[in-house]
């Protein structure tokens, strides 16, 4: 046996090791996708259509395509995911009923995408009758994301001191003043973290999409919210999969994962950056 | 004034259901769809199945018409029948032994020639759509055509979802599948993601701590369809090489991309477990002579073992409900696993691969998202324990 | 002199906490350190073994001497030391363990494997820390399950399981019970027999109690160190007098 000095330093070498091999794992990956992808990206590839049944041209159709995505389910996600919030952490004196919420909550967020993507062909596609569209598909990614817009408001109103809210009923302001003009103006650049951190996650899925609005080619970009659409990762998929000729659409494979992969290090950066920039700002 | 304030937070309240009015949405459309299955029948619909009517068999669960079919039943014997072999017509063959004129010109003699074959083969099995059998009567009579069973579902051991006549619906390929391939990318990603855990929260310094966090976070961002690519393009190819075998795509390939992917959770959740552990624990612990990694071992990760089995069995959830991934890289033969160099297919990754091409509210569109519900309940299951579990380490930190 | 200090200046980052301290306490006796919030009575304790240690931006200067030896010298094992020294915390934090396993687990963690002795250590120390009684028929059963009180006397046995010569107690019975702190108040008078203990306490009433020297701490100085009875029937300095007395503090 070794002296249990001996055994602390040959853990704690295994630990580290392991640990920079995550960044190994990291490195491998993003320089895998950037060193292949970058070769290929240039206007032409973002601004393009695809041509020659997919080994050529570009995907300025599925960029155009997953920025509808984003929006539209945003626009639902968004306004219900804060104001569901609000309540939770502002008005709502029933315990009983928050921890039910909370629960729901959590238990929304760990439901398969895929189970969202069933959902979301049941109902918006066939019940409602939206057929595959952005619609069917922006609702769908909208429900898939609201636990993580509730989840990161929620956080980002806690954090705001009870002092300012105190400070403000002493005035004589009313609750939703209070909120409106106090707490929400302080809490926002944290919530605007989370809606970064949730397009980031929307613009990624694949999932729901599949029987909701994601096509395999279109030859016109989409004209209303009731046109299918292509978007990114659907298209990485299929050309990776199950392209004409994989081997050939290689090259736009390879640029699809880079841009996806760019966005992603885009909001990363962006939602450190402005945690980082309002925590300058006013300091606690 | 006051009404506009009390408006509001209606609204604020009624968006607050939101969520629970989605998991309720979620179960009554799932499970309307997928419970449809057992209402339909195990034929499909409007065909039937006809036998001569001195034949003492009455029904046949849906493995054994597949086997039948298939040829691997050849005796009625081997079905409760009597023992002779087995004369199988299916529906295109009666053309093969009458002439057009025969069967007349809209098939109206189809019928009669129909009931003259069967009275005459005593061990016969014909399979034709039921507008040509429009009575029945001796010497014909039909299988019972019985709805599909919850147990040919539960227990059925193949899935063959677009067979005739009967399409096979059994999840336990599948369920193995999935078990496999998430069980084993936990056994891989748990020492790693622990060690990480300890690390980052009992041993690193703020720099490389800060360094180490936002790879994490990074890794937790990339789109699954993106680790699929790289699975497919990178790790495929190894394992084919170092397995030695014919195809990269395997129940072993899915593990280790899902092990990646399930790293941030696990690191994340144990490393806030291990956290929590009061300062003045660690504290006596080292006042006894204790080493640092001695009181990590015996002290920080009893203490926290509560929250790190809360990260497990959510590593378990993501694992079993990753779709893209998982895909792309494990092959898809729906058989059951009995290696993990063998290719796998799990529940998500069939409802993905099959829903596109299932005819709406055909049994096979039904089966997919019964498969759904299964999923629905497996995770909401395990959400559920690792819920119940957090809180206990919250009380205890208290 | 068991525990000596000499000329000790500690400094939190550019926070000077401990200024100049000169102190030399003698074996079997019970001194107490005691003073307002914030004057260092805390970091000199945890000093003696050494549990300053992890603190980042910490600096020390002087020496610190335990049985003659400087126990910041190089060649001075952490542990090892810490294994000489004992120490009661401020709040019972019994392990997430049986009653048992938190008695046995610094002999453990010392590389201690022979059973029966385990079990001969763990009903000593049960026994001198006045507690044998009430648990020896639920070894077993989690140490959560006892009283707070319980539970501090369990942290005192488990810190006599491994033969400290001297015992470090940083306001042992604040967190408790009037009933339960005269328990420990007695337990401590009986463990100066084998024990040099050092106490920081709030109470100057139990400073009174127990021990037989006492220390006053004010701004990181030491300002008086003297017999218990002296200090407090009839202390030299004046800012002593006043603190004893109430007039701050």
């Amino acid at each position: 046996m070794f002296s249990k000095n001996i055994q602390q330093k040959i853990a704690f070498h295994i630990f580290r090791l392991l640990s920079f091999s995550i960044l190994g794992v990291l490195v491998w990956i993003l320089g895998f996708i950037i060193y292949n992808g970058i070769q290929v990206i240039n206007w032409e590839f973002i601004t393009a259509f695809p041509k020659e049944g997919m080994t050529e041209g570009g995907i300025f159709p599925a960029i155009i395509g997953t920025i509808y995505l984003v929006i539209g389910s945003m626009m639902f996600a968004v306004p219900l995911g804060i104001m569901s919030a609000i309540y939770i952490s502002e008005y709502a004196s029933n315990q009983k009923w928050v921890k039910f919420i909370r629960i729901m909550t959590n238990n929304l967020a760990s439901i398969p995408s895929i189970v969202f993507g069933l959902f979301g062909m049941a109902l918006f596609v066939h019940t409602f009758g939206f057929g595959d569209s952005i619609l069917a598909g922006s609702l769908t990614l909208g429900i898939l994301i609201i636990p993580l817009v509730i989840r990161t408001t929620e956080e980002a109103l806690k954090a705001v001191p009870e002092s300012y809210r105190l400070g403000s009923i002493a005035l004589g302001a009313t609750k939703f003043q209070t909120i409106k003009n106090v707490v929400f103006p302080i809490a926002f650049p944290n919530i605007m973290t989370g809606i970064i951190l949730s397009v980031g996650r929307v613009s990624g899925e694949t999932a729901p999409i599949l029987f909701t609005v994601a096509a395999y080619f279109l030859p016109k970009l989409p004209q209303s919210i009731f046109d299918q659409a292509m978007a990114l990762p659907y298209h990485l998929y299929v050309i990776a999969t199950s392209g004409t000729d994989i081997e050939a659409s290689k090259p736009i494979a390879y640029g699809t994962a880079f841009v996806l992969i760019s966005i992603v290090l885009i909001i990363n950066l962006l939602a450190g950056w402005i945690r980082r920039y309002f925590e300058k700002q006013n300091p606690k | 004034m006051k009404i506009l304030e009390r408006l509001l937070e209606g609204m604020f309240k009624m968006s607050s259901a939101i969520t629970s009015i989605v998991i309720l949405l979620i179960i009554i459309f799932l499970f309307k769809e997928g419970f449809g299955l057992f209402r339909s029948p195990v034929v499909e619909k409007g065909y039937g199945l006809y036998i001569n009517s001195k034949n003492p068999v009455t029904d046949l669960n849906p493995t054994q018409i597949k086997q039948i079919f298939d040829g691997e039943i050849e005796n009625w014997n081997e079905i409760g029948g009597k023992d002779e072999s087995i004369y199988l017509l299916r529906f295109d063959e009666i053309f093969s032994i009458y002439s057009d004129e025969e069967l007349g010109e809209n098939y109206q003699f189809l019928p009669q020639k129909l009931n003259n074959i069967i009275s005459e083969n005593s061990n016969i099995i014909a399979f034709f759509p039921k507008k040509f059998m429009p009575e029945i009567s001796s010497p014909t009579k039909e299988i019972a055509n019985k709805n599909i069973g919850i147990p040919d579902f539960i227990y059925g051991k193949e899935w063959l979802p677009t067979t005739t006549p009967s399409p096979l619906f059994g999840i336990i390929p599948l369920v193995l599948g999935t078990l496999l391939v998430s069980f084993l990318a936990i056994l891989i990603a748990l020492p790693f993601g622990l060690g990480v855990a300890i690390y980052l929260s009992e041993i690193a310094n703020n720099k490389v701590r800060g360094m180490i966090r936002p790879a994490i976070e990074l890794l937790a961002g990339i789109p699954s369809v993106v680790y699929g690519f790289f699975g497919l393009v990178i790790i495929v190819p190894i394992v084919q090489k170092m397995g030695n075998i014919s195809a990269g795509e395997t129940a072993f390939t899915g593990s280790l991309i899902l092990a990646i992917m399930a790293l941030p959770t696990i690191i994340s959740i144990s490393e806030d477990a291990l956290r929590n552990t009061p300062l003045a624990l660690r504290e006596s612990s080292y006042a006894l002579g204790a080493t640092q990694w001695q009181t990590i071992y015996k002290v920080v990760i009893p203490f926290a073992s509560s929250g790190i089995s809360a990260a497990i069995i959510l590593g378990i959830g993501r694992a079993i409900g990753e779709t893209m991934a998982v895909l792309m890289v494990t092959g898809n033969g729906a058989v059951i696993p009995h290696s993990i160099f063998e290719s796998v297919r799990t529940i998500p990754a069939t409802i993905a691969a099959e829903l596109g091409e299932a005819p709406m509210g055909g049994t096979h569109y039904q089966a997919l998202f019964l498969l759904g519900c299964v999923l629905f309940l497996f995770t909401l299951v395990l959400s559920i324990i690792s819920e119940i579990i957090s809180n206990k380490q919250t009380s205890k930190s208290a | 002199m068991m525990i000596e200090a000499k000329n000790i200046n500690f400094y939190y980052g550019n926070f000077h906490a401990l200024k100049g301290i000169n102190i030399a306490i003698p074996a079997n006796t019970v001194t107490a350190l005691i003073g307002p919030s914030g004057c260092g009575k805390s970091t000199f304790l945890r000093l003696f073994n050494r549990m300053n240690d992890t603190i980042e931006n910490a600096k020390l200067t002087g020496e610190c001497l335990v049985n003659g030896q400087n126990i910041y010298d190089k060649t001075v094992q952490v542990d090892a030391l810490r294994k000489n020294v004992g120490m009661v915390f401020q709040k019972p934090n019994p392990f997430p363990k049986s009653i048992y396993e938190n008695v046995a687990y610094g002999l453990k963690v010392n590389g201690v494997s022979d059973k029966k002795y385990i079990a001969e250590r763990v009903e000593q120390s049960l026994v001198a820390a006045a507690l044998w009684d009430e648990v020896k028929d639920k070894l077993h059963q989690s140490a959560f399950a006892l009283s707070g009180g319980q539970q501090q006397r369990l942290c005192i046995a488990r810190a006599l399981a491994i033969s400290p010569s001297v015992l470090l107690m940083d306001e042992p019975a604040s967190a408790l019970d009037p009933i339960s702190t005269s328990k420990i108040e007695e337990l401590i008078h009986g463990l100066k027999e084998k024990y040099t203990i050092v106490i920081v306490t709030h109470n100057m009433q139990q400073a009174a109690r127990v021990s037989d020297k006492t220390g006053f701490f004010m701004y990181g100085e030491l300002i008086e160190y003297s017999d218990t009875k002296k200090m407090f029937l009839n202390p030299e300095n004046i800012q002593t007098q006043n603190y004893i007395t109430g007039r701050f503090g």
